[in-house]
């Protein structure tokens, strides 16, 4: 076959259920990351509309270097870095968990910042004349109609989150692009390794897509 | 009764209000009128502290609101504000709209806060619409549903900030007809409002504002029959 288009699926066949076994590796990852950033993150936004400067400041600052330093560097600091400093070794889950969670927290608090600035400023107005405590509003009031309206946004940064996860490969987490990595040492072929991690991403990028469909047609169903 | 004493309330550089002082009686209705920008909505969110003054006092009954140490929450549930544009909380229900506040920031128990709920439903007559959302509401309904929001909290004082103006006419009346009923109930009301009819039949006094200045205070008899100042006559004459 001239060049010798030289790809050979079968041989890898018996590696396909140790490589799906790193879904459940990313889908941990990225539940757990995902989990801390957007509580960290909607805490992150109330201090940037906050009226307490200084808070204002941190959080201003704190997402101004998270989203300007490379992904990959922050989780090298947290796995690599961080022991140096407190004495014991962290673990490749712990460390990507971390890692993930603070950064998208900093994505996670524009984007909730903008929808609870977003929400009509007469909520804000007819809930204080109400006698409602500001943390009151802000969580039966403010927050939910915010939730509301960047529920698109919010998936979007969850899927790019499970597309970025497969940099834990870089600590040795065994994840779906860690695991057909060592495949394709074993066996002396890439290619089919890595295409098959890649659909396997791509699918599991599809189901989340759907999923965000789902929800947002069930909250316009409420409109 | 409300009390207020040489307020002053600027933004920025602008100042709105240029010292008013004035009564409103337990249980009088009080129609604020005046040329749009005079300061009337200015002047009636400051009685909730919705804006904060620049200088003057404001008493609510026996407390002065404009005390650094009066609790602005305590009075606030005291006063109920209808806004123009309704502000109902759109992920509530209607009858949810009416509870939510008594429930949590009075303390009334959910069966207690229903039940008055539904009755001020059934006096605004609607009853039907308790577990529809607002998005479903006409905006007659819509704003009868605000009115029976603020009167859930049973306020000593009702604001209310041109509750018509966004309403298609023919859905003015049913508004108008709350209002009135709720004002031969005594309570005590300020309204702003551009419906001279509504304002010569209800109210007991009207205040006439311009440009930040508490211009009539008068009894609505002799302020449409015979409106003192200059500025009141011209003004009247564009409105009829
Ligand atoms: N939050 C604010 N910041 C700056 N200027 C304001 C603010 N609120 C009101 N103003 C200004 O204060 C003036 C009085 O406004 P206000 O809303 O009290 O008038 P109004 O009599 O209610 O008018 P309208 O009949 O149009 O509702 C206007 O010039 C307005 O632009
Ligand atoms: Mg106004």
């Amino acid at each position: 076959m001239g060049f010798g288009v030289n790809l050979n699926f079968s041989q890898i066949i018996p590696s396909i259920p140790f490589i799906l076994q790193g879904v459940g590796v990313t889908l941990k990852i990225v539940v757990f990351a995902a989990l801390l950033g957007f509580v960290f993150g909607v805490i992150l936004a109330l201090c940037k509309i906050g009226r307490i400067k200084v808070l204002t400041w941190l959080a201003d600052a704190y997402t101004s270097v998270f989203r300007g330093t490379p992904l990959v560097l922050q989780l090298m600091i947290i796995y690599f870095g961080l022991p140096q400093l407190i004495g014991f070794e962290i673990e490749a889950f712990p460390a990507a968990v971390i890692a993930f969670g603070l950064n998208s927290a900093a994505y996670i608090s524009e984007i909730i910042r903008a929808g609870i600035l977003a929400v009509d400023k007469g909520q804000r107005e007819a809930a204080m004349a109400l006698g409602v405590p500001y943390k009151r509003m802000m969580r039966d009031i403010i927050l939910p109609q915010a939730l509301k309206n960047i529920l698109p946004a919010l998936m979007n940064e969850f899927i790019t989150l499970t597309k970025e996860s497969a940099v834990v490969t870089v600590i040795g987490a065994m994840d779906i692009m860690r695991r057909a990595y060592i495949v394709g040492g074993q066996k002396y072929a890439y290619f089919e390794p890595l295409l098959i991690a890649g659909l396997i991403y791509y699918i599991l990028v599809i189901i989340l897509t759907l999923l965000g469909k789902a929800v947002e047609g069930r909250m316009r169903k409420s409109d | 009764m409300i009390k207020v004493v040489d307020l002053h309330k600027s933004f920025g550089k602008l100042e709105v209000l240029k010292g008013i002082t004035t009564m409103i009686k337990q249980g009088e209705v009080v129609a604020i009128i005046g040329p749009s920008g005079s300061g009337k909505s200015t002047f009636l969110r400051c009685l909730n502290l919705l804006e904060e003054p620049t200088s003057g006092k404001i008493w609510i009954g026996d407390q002065e609101i404009t005390n650094p140490k009066t609790n602005i929450m305590k009075v606030r549930q005291n006063v109920g504000m209808v806004f123009q544009h309704f502000h109902l909380f759109p992920h509530m229900t209607v009858l949810e709209n009416l509870t939510y506040a008594p429930m949590k920031v009075k303390g009334m128990t959910k069966v207690d806060a229903e039940a008055k709920g539904l009755e001020l439903l059934q006096k605004v007559g609607l009853a039907e619409k308790a577990n529809e959302y607002p998005n479903r509401l006409s905006g007659g309904q819509k704003q009868r549903v605000a009115i029976a929001r603020a009167l859930a909290m049973s306020p000593d004082v009702m604001l209310f900030d041109e509750p018509t103006s966004a309403l298609d006419p023919e859905m003015v009346k049913e508004v108008l007809e709350v209002m009135k009923s709720l004002a031969h109930t005594g309570m005590t009301m300020a309204i702003v409002t551009h419906e001279m009819g509504f304002a010569r039949e209800v109210a007991d006094r009207v205040l006439f504002l311009d440009g930040g200045q508490l211009v009539e205070d008068a009894p609505p008899s002799e302020f449409f029959s015979a409106p003192k100042s200059k500025r009141a006559q011209e003004f009247l004459e564009k409105m009829l």
